[in-house]
């Protein structure tokens, strides 16, 4: 675990470089042209969206290479894709395939239910999920290079990501108001390094970009994830699960930029269509919740 | 090096990137700074930072946005500096036709010419400032590179044969990022060298 690595410090920089911008997931070469024209900077490339795999059930893995190497040939701007949590044979696979970055994502069928992928192995940085402030330490200790919310993916409800991003601003908060010996009692109540607690009192912020995700769903919803902190914000089903994809991430887009004027918010809100049905998260059965992996 | 000038203000064009890394490190130098998300806020800066991020969103914003024509404008004869994707549009030609590029500086410039994320790295870079040689911390992700310096065009440092810091008249670019890590020397040396003396 060091900080000041070099190659660390790169694999952040990819993550400074992707603020103020929104990251959609796409299931085809069709569909990644579109995220690129609709302004995405980058794009997540899966063998289904989010609420395609929570409709379908069975195990859900890494996508197929194909489709991988299809999307990153269609376009230009960086490509993602997701591994299973702790399933490191997976990530290898997709750092040789040569991806951007990699998500360790809950959305997919978990590989091992106690450890996560050491990510300070991996040249191609990581992005992994949380709930709250211990969550996001952890998987920053494992050397993650960017932080986002759980939400609840694959819903449109985006309650949950406001859950997680408040749970995470307000423990963050605490945390610069301690002193040394409380430190070190919340280090052991978070699960977390020291270190790393102490990093976050000094900064008020975790080190690395913090974006949101899961349920994402209208330009006011990103508008909103990116008033309470999110400095970016991913889109999994909300775009190709919408009655116009091309116009409703275009929307997005606009309204990732333009959060801090609810005019330009409204402007882009018009005319979109029907946005994806979803499902409350509320009304989703603790053992259906991707969001507890 | 002199402390820099007072009563000059920097905009960063905050549409998408790591605008603030820049706004962070002017504070860090006692310059006034501001976002710039629109057009008509141009007129109150006297120079400007491109920063990094995705070029072909970048290009994207400029025209939803309206911002084109000012910015063009802007960038023909006042101070700017574009950093990664912001020398990409300041460039005159650019590989990929999702990018229009602002064309404030006489060069050809490829997109991730460096590669992918996988072969990003961290290098120093010896740079010419004020006829100093300077070291430069210098991170290159998925880098542009330079594929044309046209004339009237300085090369101030080059990474393996290949120009990664020029400069004209009222511009400078570089292909890599400083504001990533703890150098000020770039942000002091665009203030002093081209915002100050403009």
């Amino acid at each position: 675990m060091n900080f000041e690595d070099k190659e660390y410090k790169i694999r952040v920089g990819l993550a400074e470089m992707l603020k103020g911008g929104v990251i959609m997931d796409v299931t085809s070469v069709e569909q990644a042209r579109i995220a690129e024209q609709s302004g995405a900077v980058a794009v997540m490339a899966l063998e289904r969206v989010p609420s395609d795999i929570r409709a379908d059930g069975g195990v859900a893995r890494m996508a197929d290479p194909d489709i991988i190497e299809g999307i990153k040939k269609a376009v230009s701007i960086p490509v993602m894709a997701k591994c299973r949590i702790g399933h490191f044979a997976e990530a290898e696979v997709l750092q040789a395939l040569e991806v951007d970055f990699i998500d360790e994502s809950e959305v997919l069928t978990p590989a091992d239910n106690k450890y996560h992928v050491d990510k300070w192995k991996f040249k191609v940085p990581f992005v992994c999920g949380c709930r709250n402030l211990g969550e996001a330490l952890r998987r920053i200790s494992e050397g993650a290079a960017m932080i986002r919310t759980k939400g609840e993916a694959g819903t449109g409800d985006v309650s949950e990501a406001v859950r997680h991003l408040r749970e995470i601003s307000s423990a963050m908060k605490q945390l610069t108001t301690m002193s040394d010996e409380e430190l070190n009692g919340i280090a052991k109540e978070l699960s977390a390094p020291l270190t790393v607690v102490k990093m976050v009192a000094k900064l008020g912020k975790l080190p690395v970009p913090n974006f949101a995700a899961g349920g994402v769903a209208t330009p006011a919803d990103a508008a909103l994830v990116m008033k309470l902190g999110a400095e970016s914000v991913f889109v999994g089903s909300g775009i190709f699960k919408s009655a116009n994809p091309e116009k409703t991430g275009r929307a997005i887009v606009t309204a990732v930029t333009q959060y801090q004027d609810p005019k330009v918010v409204a402007e882009c809100s018009r005319g979109l269509g029907e946005a994806m049905k979803g499902i409350s998260a509320a009304s989703i059965s603790e053992d259906d919740l991707l969001q507890v992996r | 090096m002199k402390a820099t000038a007072k009563n000059i203000m920097v905009g960063v064009l905050a549409l998408q990137g790591d605008f603030e890394r820049h706004l962070s490190q002017l504070e860090r130098l006692n310059i006034s700074s501001v976002e710039i998300r629109r057009a008509d806020r141009l007129k109150d800066i006297d120079g400007l930072i491109i920063p990094g991020g995705e070029s072909t969103t970048m290009s994207n914003l400029i025209d939803r946005f309206e911002m084109r024509e000012t910015l063009v404008d802007f960038c023909a004869s006042m101070p700017v500096w574009g950093t990664c994707a912001g020398m990409i549009m300041l460039a005159r030609e650019v590989d990929h036709n999702m990018v229009r590029p602002l064309n404030a500086i006489d060069l050809s410039v490829k997109r991730n010419g460096y590669g992918r994320q996988v072969y990003s790295f961290f290098t120093e870079v010896t740079a010419q400032l004020n006829g100093n040689a300077a070291s430069l911390k210098a991170s290159f992700i998925r880098a542009p590179m330079v594929s044309r310096v046209g004339p009237g065009v300085a090369v101030l440092a080059a990474y393996k044969d290949s120009p990664v810091l020029l400069s004209s008249r009222n511009c400078l670019v570089s292909s890599f990022h400083t504001e990533l890590d703890d150098d000020l020397a770039l942000t002091r040396f665009f203030v002093d060298k081209f915002v100050s003396k403009a």
